[in-house]
């Protein structure tokens, strides 16, 4: 793919290139000689009436040195990119030099990983050495969203309460990390019917947990659940295989209350966790994978 | 327009006599005649001095490691017990400073002392001279050699010399490397020549520059390459020493018979130079001190060496070329009368700034906690609500152990009312490491009423745990408590 958004500039660019190197040189040698005087070795220059140049000639070898310059600039520029769009004889590209570079890095860390891949979450979850690892990766790729101390906020799961989504096994871990995970609830006001109707679900969906609601709404609302329990189940309890929260534990990934949760029925939600399979190696995720799950046990290392 | 050249101020007129040279010269190559004497002795202690550090110090070692090392991969600098980071990268600037105010100061005393008597530049070229010397011989006879055809003595004293230089060089590549790769592993790895490609490119390519500046490139190093050279300059006054020719003392200069005395130089029309251009021979920089001061002039002495020993011979008193203030040339000053002006504002300022720095530094050493922290807001989630309605932050502490043992810290919240830490409290670090911990911080909704909405300063206490080898140290750390709308 070119840099440019037409082939004529990147000419351009080349063309500019090599004249400016072509000047440099021939500006090196058409003012390499001057006249100097007889006997006083000035160059016959006078200012001010007394004012003379002398001539201080450099070393040779400071214009060997520019020639030299010059023959490594027409090299570089045939190996490497940096005439126009041409890309050099190697073939050498920054992506190319991280890509051989991270599978260097990565090739280095083999054994290091080969040792984990082949432990279960709850022997790597004793190994110290195995949790620095994942308490590192955690930090670097996880920890923006989720929290340094993997705790979450708003929006973003706490990954050490124990309550899972989608399931938190380590395989199931590992299957989030990899894949990313869509979590979708519908808008689904039409569906319970009333902003009345609303209302009394939400206290009904408090009631569930144990959290401050009024009993008598939550009475009414028991009813209309039925258009919730097709994901949250009949009992509220949540469905891992959808990813549909448990209702009746007092997590509230998006705000509690019955405004938030009105709001919730109301306008659905949708969020993301992104897919982490081109960041990470199936290794690293085993660890990291292992990392979270002893997390979410209480973090006992 | 076409007539800008000729209006040009002073432009040159056509007819004036003159030739076409090229504007790069070729070098002259420069025959230093060895010279002994006072300085050339101080010289070579210092050379002695600072190579023997050089060379022998990676060699020491300090409880079980090498004591000065600076390990670039791991990003630990080793010097005897200290164990510095990255970011105490300030005593490099500190050293740095300190350095350039000592050449002001030098410079402001006595001209270019570093150049003459220290500067690697120097130091090197002297090593390099001194094998020349042995191998070659003396001037003459370099020049001579130079000058002969090449046949089997000619090849034998040029190839020695060549081979005793390069493997001078390759030492001193393999030294410098020997700060940075621990220096007893790249003597193991020496043996099979098993060095990693950084090293070989390290050894080798301080080896070349040592071996092409102090044995090609010398003088045209300072003239045309030092950066120093040309500002140290600017640093002298009329009251700096500088090496001088007394030019009232020598003119006219010129051959006399041995027998011509002292005292009747005068009634000869003598003055005591007897223009035997010995200070000419030893110049390194191949400069007639006679002309004056130059720019080019790097303040070795070693013409005031050759010369106070033409003095000697000549029974006339030493000193026609010596240490001497441009004010005291000029005055007929003694020599106590120019040292008096040693103190004179200049250098009591360059003093008294660099006592300044040398006790700062000497004072932020000896203070320095065996840690350092640092802490940094989690940015994804400025705060959040957990459990009854508590304010919860989260913190990352990056606590770095600047000891080779491992140590406790306790982690404290002040400076906040009502602020609890809701995670652990004590941490250990292993030796040398560095490590992220995250923190959690909490305040009552009560307590977070009172505060309002926004951001509240707070400050993190660690302290190091009292062990066997020190007491509690604790860091001060500010940063900040937000409470949401």
């Amino acid at each position: 793919m070119s840099d440019f958004i037409n082939n004529g500039w990147s000419v351009y660019v080349a063309a500019v290139t090599i004249i400016g190197l072509v000047a440099c040189l021939a500006l090196l040698i058409v003012a390499s000689k001057r006249k100097v005087m007889a006997g006083d070795n000035t160059t016959g220059h006078v200012w001010d009436g007394d004012l003379r140049e002398l001539n201080n000639p450099l070393p040779r070898w400071w214009m060997g040195l520019f020639v030299i310059t010059v023959v490594f600039a027409a090299l570089y520029l045939v190996l490497y990119p940096g005439l126009g769009s041409f890309g050099g004889k190697l073939g050498w590209s920054s992506t190319g030099q991280w890509e051989a570079e991270q599978a260097k890095a990565q090739a280095a860390m083999a054994p290091l990983y080969a040792k984990f891949t082949s432990q279960p979450a709850e022997a790597l979850a004793k190994d110290p050495q195995a949790m620095a690892i994942g308490e590192r990766l955690f930090i670097n790729n996880c920890a923006a969203c989720h929290g340094s101390d993997a705790k979450g906020s708003k929006g973003f799961p706490n990954l050490t309460d124990g309550d899972w989504l989608y399931g938190g096994s380590h395989d199931k871990i590992k299957e989030t990390i990899t894949g990313g995970r869509q979590g979708a609830m519908p808008p689904m006001a039409a569906a319970v019917g009333t902003a009345e109707d609303v209302k009394n679900v939400a206290n009904f969906v408090l009631s569930l947990s144990g959290s401050a609601h009024n009993a008598l709404a939550a009475q009414l609302g028991k009813e209309k659940f039925g258009a919730c329990a097709a994901c949250h189940g009949a009992d509220g309890k949540g469905n891992q295989a959808l990813g549909a929260p448990n209702l009746t534990d007092k997590i509230w990934l998006h705000g509690g209350g019955e405004q938030a949760v009105v709001a919730m029925i109301n306008n659905g939600k949708t969020n993301v966790m992104p897919a982490q399979a081109s960041r990470l190696t199936p290794e690293q995720i085993h660890v990291l994978g292992a990392y979270v799950w002893n997390l979410s046990q209480g973090g006992k290392q | 327009m076409s007539d800008t050249h000729a209006a040009a101020p002073g432009g040159s007129s056509p007819d004036a006599a003159g030739e076409i040279v090229s504007l790069y010269a070729a070098q002259k190559k420069i025959y230093a005649r060895a010279v002994s004497g006072w300085f050339a002795t101080w010289r070579w202690v210092l050379v002695w001095g600072t190579q023997i550090l050089f060379y022998g110090l990676p060699w020491l070692q300090w409880n079980g490691r090498q004591a000065v090392l600076f390990d670039l991969g791991a990003r630990r600098f080793y010097i005897g017990g200290l164990v510095l980071y990255p970011q105490d990268f300030i005593y490099l600037t500190g050293l740095l400073i300190l350095s350039a105010y000592a050449l002001f100061l030098f410079t402001a005393v006595a001209g270019r002392l570093w150049c003459g008597y220290a500067c690697p530049q120097t130091v090197y070229t002297e090593i390099f001279m001194w094998f020349e010397n042995r191998i070659e011989g003396d001037r003459a006879k370099r020049m001579k050699l130079d000058a002969g055809p090449w046949n089997g003595e000619k090849l034998l004293r040029k190839g020695g010399k060549q081979l005793v230089w390069i493997a001078f060089g390759l030492w001193t590549g393999f030294t410098f490397v020997g700060y940075f790769t621990p220096v007893r592993e790249l003597a193991a790895s020496a043996m099979t020549l098993g060095f990693g490609p950084w090293e070989w490119f390290w050894i080798l390519f301080y080896g070349f520059a040592t071996y092409g500046n102090a044995g090609f490139m010398r003088e045209q190093v300072c003239k045309y390459m030092c950066p120093y050279a040309r500002f140290q300059s600017a640093m002298f006054d009329h009251d700096t020493m500088i090496i001088s020719y007394d030019a009232q003392r020598g003119e006219p200069r010129g051959s006399r018979p041995k027998s011509l005395a002292h005292a009747s130089l005068k009634e000869a029309g003598k003055g005591e130079c007897i223009d035997c251009t010995l200070c000419v021979q030893v110049c390194p920089t191949g400069i007639d001190i006679r002309k004056g001061l130059q720019y080019e002039c790097i303040g070795c002495a070693a013409c005031i060496d050759v010369c106070d020993s033409v003095m000697d011979k000549m029974n006339y008193p030493r000193g026609l070329i010596r240490y001497a203030t441009q004010n005291g040339m000029d005055r007929h000053w003694s020599r106590e009368q120019m040292l008096r002006r040693v103190l004179r504002p200049r250098v009591l300022i360059y003093t008294a700034i660099m006592v300044l720095i040398v006790a700062a530094f000497a004072a932020s050493l000896a203070l320095r906690t065996p840690f350092r922290v640092d802490v940094v807001r989690d940015r994804g989630a400025l705060a959040r609500i957990v459990e009854d309605g508590r304010i919860e932050n989260v913190y990352r502490l990056q606590l770095m152990n600047a000891t080779e043992r491992a140590q406790r810290f306790r982690i404290d919240v002040e400076g906040l009312v009502g602020a609890t830490l809701a995670s652990k409290a004590e941490v250990e670090v292993g030796s040398t490491e560095s490590r992220w911990v995250p923190v959690a911080v909490q305040i009552s909704p009560e307590a977070a009423g009172s505060l309002g909405a926004g951001a509240h300063p707070l400050r993190f206490t660690i302290t190091r745990l009292a062990d066997a080898e020190g007491g509690a140290v604790d860091v001060r750390e500010k940063s900040t408590f937000v409470v949401p709308r």
